[in-house]
């Protein structure tokens, strides 16, 4: 059995409207006009018990908004959900006992005492007894290496503490699905490869079942093997990581060093970038394998590089067909 | 009950903390809680005094006594959250409230109790001392200082509740600093804050006899100062069990329709 699986899930808002302006403001007295704005249409998908799976969409595709009722925050408009055999927005204790929502930027620490109080007040919120509570904080502070954070006050933390901390209050309770809003936002490099390792370690440790979106891709390759794509509330993409980019990447870019300065190099491939004697190409796929060869017959060739090109280009590419579609 | 045990004593704990760490503002606190009363007291006395000594039957020293008891018993029933309400939605604090297996309304009490404890530290010795200047006089009977004590612990539970009910407007209206106003306006006159009960006209006694303000604060006062009879007191302990009831009646008939609301709206 899944252990989150949606149906036909959608949202739609009923948002007023007026025309900027002071007759408008006098005439919305007496009537008041709203449209509603569809933040997700009918998606489906299902995710199996201590999958990672990244959900991915530009801003306003519908990503919190699905999180927010997979949590029980939001009542959809149409569609089913089932998370841990629980309808979320039942909200039952049992239900929210055994999962949690972090927010990127928002925060549950409590900003003027010790970390460690807002620990506890977890605790005793979910009702975890002391032994199993012990051993969760050393757990988490082990893998996320807190130490001496635990007994300063919260707001004398960086950013990236926060962060690490905020994820260490929410998993206390050890829920079994985590959805994860933009874990590593606004964090710097090194704490978010460090975060990443963390949830990472966190799901082969304990089988917990993990969604998280994110806008870094580094995120998504470091942790899900399984992507789904929606834009405009409309699924794109669900399916291997691997496949969306074998799927949507149209070209590959190759790069070449020559031993001599390169002479013009256009009819090989789109030039997109040119450092001394370095030469990055783009190339269709289909022809890559006849160019490469071209270029190791007609140039000394000191080095050469094929790859598929970076994550961000190949969604911002789902996305473009979609919008011209 | 041992997990609501656990609960109470860790929340109360940490609002605590939370309090330590503002121990200074608790001065600031303490003006904005005697300054009111003070400046009726003075208003009142000084009526009193222009008109031969009294009105209404209150003298300056027990205008004195009125205010002091007064400002103690709106200090321990007070609740701020109401306005915290509106910033908690606007700000997707709520979220996270709803998020966790328990009530929202915990938290707020355990708060509400622990600021209660800490501000009785300067509160008590600021009252004595101004017991020193104005010279309060009442007549004490043992009988209704007994009574004050589930009184005020009545009035305390009714104006929490009752207050975190008419909070709960904010899920329908965005204008809810406007509901908060209105609110307190009322609050203000109908409780005995502006003025000892006794002395309005007829028809807002009668007013704030029906509606659940006089039972929030002026009753423990008056019953504190012996001017109530047994059968008056009685009545008013019937009124403030009754009000709690009702007031736990709509929580539970509208916090339901609240979330359903939040989560339709969004938070």
């Amino acid at each position: 059995m899944p252990a989150i699986s949606v149906e036909k899930l959608g949202k739609t808002y009923v948002v007023p409207v007026r025309p900027p302006g002071a007759r408008a403001a006098l005439r919305s007295l007496f009537r008041r006009e709203s449209r509603r704005v569809t933040a997700v249409g009918a998606i489906d998908f299902a995710v199996e018990p201590g999958e990672i799976v990244g959900f991915l969409g530009p801003n306003g595709a519908g990503k919190t908004t699905t999180l927010k009722m997979l949590s029980g925050l939001l009542h959809p408009t149409a569609g089913s959900a089932s998370v841990l055999g629980f309808v979320p927005w039942q909200r039952e204790r049992d239900y929210l006992r055994r999962m949690t929502l972090v927010m990127g930027q928002r925060n549950q620490l409590i900003w003027d005492i010790p970390v460690a109080d807002s620990f506890d007040r977890n605790r005793a919120i979910y009702g975890i007894d002391r032994a199993c509570f012990t051993r969760v904080v050393g757990e988490l502070t082990e893998l996320l290496d807190l130490g001496a954070l635990l007994e300063r006050p919260v707001r004398n933390l960086s950013l990236g503490e926060r962060m690490k901390c905020e994820l260490a209050v929410a998993l206390l309770h050890e829920p079994q699905v985590l959805f994860l809003d933009e874990p590593t936002i606004g964090v710097d490099v090194t704490m978010q490869r460090r975060i990443r390792e963390f949830i990472a370690d966190y799901n082969r440790r304990t089988g917990a079942t993990v969604l998280l979106t994110s806008h870094y891709m580094a995120d998504v390759e470091a942790l899900c093997r399984r992507v789904i794509v929606i834009h405009h509330g409309k699924l794109l993409f669900d399916g291997q990581l691997a496949q969306l980019v074998a799927g949507f990447a149209s070209h590959k870019t190759v790069s070449v060093q020559l031993a001599a300065a390169p002479p013009d190099l256009s009819e090989y491939g789109e030039l997109v970038a040119r450092e001394g004697d370095r030469v990055v190409l783009r190339v269709p796929k289909a022809d890559t394998p006849k160019l490469t060869a071209r270029l190791l017959a007609d140039f000394p060739v000191l080095d050469l590089v094929v790859e598929d090109p970076p994550i961000e280009e190949v969604i911002e590419r789902v996305f473009a067909g979609e919008a011209g579609a | 009950m041992s997990f609501l045990r656990d609960l109470y004593g860790t929340f109360l704990r940490v609002a605590l903390a939370v309090e330590v760490q503002y121990r200074a503002s608790s001065v600031i606190w303490l003006l904005g809680v005697v300054v009111d009363p003070l400046v009726y007291l003075a208003v009142w006395s000084a009526a009193a005094r222009a008109q031969g000594g009294e009105i209404g039957g209150f003298t300056p020293p027990d205008f004195a006594a009125y205010f002091l008891v007064l400002t103690l018993v709106n200090q321990i029933t007070a609740d701020w959250h109401m306005w915290e309400f509106q910033f908690r939605v606007q700000q997707g604090q709520f979220a996270f409230l709803l998020l966790r297996p328990v009530h929202a309304i915990h938290g707020d009490l355990a708060e509400n109790l622990a600021h209660k404890a800490m501000m009785q530290v300067v509160l008590l010795p600021a009252l004595a001392a101004l017991a020193l200047v104005f010279r309060p006089h009442a007549r004490l009977e043992l009988w209704s200082l007994l009574l004050f004590l589930p009184a005020l612990a009545l009035a305390f539970a009714l104006r929490f509740l009752f207050e975190w009910v008419v909070a709960l407007a904010c899920f329908w209206t965005t204008r809810i600093m406007a509901v908060n106003r209105t609110y307190f306006a009322l609050l203000a006159f109908l409780s005995g804050r502006v003025a000892p009960l006794a002395i309005l006209p007829l028809a807002l006694q009668a007013l704030a006899a029906a509606l659940p303000f006089r039972w929030m604060v002026a009753f423990p006062v008056e019953l504190a100062l012996g001017r109530l009879t047994p059968a008056e007191a009685a009545v008013g302990l019937a009124a403030q069990t009754a009000w709690i009831g009702a007031s736990w009646l709509l929580l539970a008939a509208i916090w339901p329709r609240a979330l359903r609301r939040f989560s339709a709206v969004g938070g």
